[in-house]
């Protein structure tokens, strides 16, 4: 399992799973119909914002917001836990343990492409949301966009990790799905998803900002839409980071410990 | 008729077996579930810590709508959802022959195939909800509100069950219905917020299309005693012709079926 060996396969790799992933291009759709619940919040939002602004946030930037939430999940969404779970299970994970590929980069590059292909879907989505509202209630600073690119990466790999903590438990409790319902009650209301952090009252505010929720979702919106000035920008993105370094190692000890367990029920 | 109730004795009975089957998954689930309801209003307090009223609710109107919300929720996902997942398996096994070849209608048996009877568990916590939600009102309803919504809770199982029927017959067409009933439950969870929240094409989708707003939203206002009669009459012609059209697609669905097995 050389660096090199990895390098090489990797193309392919990433080849093979852009073909699959548009091979189901009508799974994409309803996937991306089924994450449509910022849209709905906007609707409660802008209905509380009627009667004047919600702190910072009136209608525009309410709108801003939530647009920035559905194009963020977009690309951040992961779903390599349910994967492994079922691969767990059927023994599938025997043989991606043959290849010479290391199996969690296997399932991170079948997680990357479909970034693209969900970038087809919502990039009308946010061109729309720019000809609505005009480039006002998002920052010209091209630095905090370069920040927020970062904070892309970073919540997409906070995602990944969090799958695969989560499905490698599969290892030592035969199904951790339920797990992961926990995680995502829990995601859905503290990572901005639902409700701007912002609104929270200050003591939860101040526990969300040690959990791993808010910058799944939280931060990249928060430096899309302008919240922060250049240094409360690089603070958070310090944390974020340290949270994706914190996940990451976490990630090898369960993985390295989990996978001496795995016995293939499939046979 | 009698031997249909017999029949749908036997199915629940059996189902409860099976999801008693695992002790502790039956334990667990039950108090995910609570914890998801939890969660669930989360957003209403926040929302209700900035306001006194949104749209024209108060945070106790709002509750009941939850409430409601939360009762439907454990009808879908205790008894739709299972049954939908059971006729996507026997579609792609192939298996659906020996369900059409039973002597009993097809509808009927896939419908009451399997139950998840720890969803049972989102009837308390709905009725928590209820009392919370009264007490913050300040007053119960009437016993005509309490009469008025009980009929269209049977109006509004009727949709969902006819909205659940729609969707299996869209699985003979899309195998993969696991998302289908994804998208369904995202659709499902405007429902959570009082009609009047939407605004324009949103309210006439959420009225008439898929009509989450007789779901959940004019039970509520029965119970309040702000029901205006003709919506109440809407509520069941609605339901009549969701449940008359499923029916007919369903029936279509299953004439233009060919076996996978074969």
């Amino acid at each position: 399992m050389s660096v090199r060996s990895t390098a090489r396969a990797l193309p392919t790799m990433l080849r093979v799973a852009f073909a699959e992933a548009v091979a189901y291009r009508a799974e994409v759709l309803v996937w991306m119909l089924a994450t449509t619940m910022p849209l709905i919040m906007l609707a409660l939002w802008l209905a509380v914002a009627r009667e004047g602004p919600v702190g910072r946030l009136g209608e525009t930037e309410l709108i801003a917001y939530f647009l920035s939430t559905f194009i963020v999940r977009q690309f951040t969404g992961s779903w390599a836990c349910w994967q492994i779970n079922t691969e767990v299970r059927d023994g599938t994970l025997a043989m991606r343990l043959l290849r010479p590929v290391h199996p969690m980069l296997a399932y991170a590059a079948e997680q990357l492409v479909s970034v693209p292909v969900r970038g087809i879907f919502s990039l009308p989505i946010a061109i729309a949301g720019l000809i609505w509202l005009g480039t006002a209630p998002f920052p010209h600073d091209p630095l905090v966009w370069m920040g927020w690119a970062l904070s892309m990466l970073g919540a997409w790999l906070i995602s990944l990790f969090v799958n695969f903590i989560v499905g490698c438990s599969s290892l030592f409790l035969e199904s951790s799905l339920k797990i992961m319902d926990i995680w995502l009650a829990l995601f859905f209301v503290f990572s901005g998803y639902l409700i701007p952090v912002e609104l929270f009252p200050p003591i939860v505010r101040a526990i969300g900002d040690w959990l791993p929720f808010r910058y799944q979702i939280g931060l990249p919106v928060e430096l899309m839409t302008g919240v922060y000035d250049r240094a409360a920008s690089l603070t958070m993105l310090g944390r974020q980071w340290l949270m994706v370094v914190v996940l990451g190692a976490f990630t090898a000890f369960v993985w390295r410990r989990g996978i001496g367990r795995f016995a293939a029920y499939g046979g | 008729m009698r031997r249909y109730l017999h029949l749908l004795a036997a199915q629940i009975r059996t189902s409860t077996l099976l999801g008693l089957q695992y002790r502790v998954d039956f334990v667990l689930d039950g108090i995910i579930e609570i914890f998801w309801a939890l969660t669930a209003i989360v957003p209403l307090f926040i929302v209700f810590s900035k306001r006194e009223s949104v749209a024209g609710w108060s945070f106790g109107e709002s509750l009941l709508v939850v409430a409601w919300f939360t009762l439907l929720t454990g009808v879908l996902e205790g008894a739709i959802h299972p049954s939908l997942a059971a006729v996507v398996e026997h579609v792609r096994k192939g298996t659906l022959d020996f369900v059409l070849l039973k002597p009993a209608d097809a509808q009927f048996l896939v419908s009451t195939a399997r139950f998840q009877p720890w969803r049972a568990v989102n009837a308390v916590t709905a009725m928590i909800l209820f009392v919370l939600a009264f007490r913050k009102i300040g007053h119960g309803p009437t016993p005509w509100g309490i009469a008025g919504a009980l009929a269209l809770l049977a109006a509004a199982m009727v949709i969902l069950y006819s909205l659940g029927i729609l969707t299996v017959s869209a699985a003979f067409h899309v195998v993969r219905v696991d998302n289908l009933s994804q998208l369904f439950s995202s659709i499902f969870d405007a429902a959570r917020w009082p009609v009047a929240v939407f605004r324009g094409a949103l309210r006439l989708v959420f009225t008439f299309v898929i009509p989450l707003a007789l779901m959940t939203t004019y039970p509520s206002l029965a119970l309040l005693g702000r029901l205006p009669w003709h919506a109440f009459v809407l509520s069941f012609v609605v339901a009549i012709v969701f449940a008359a059209g499923s029916r007919a697609i369903w029936l279509r669905a299953i004439s233009q079926y060919t076996s996978a097995g074969g």
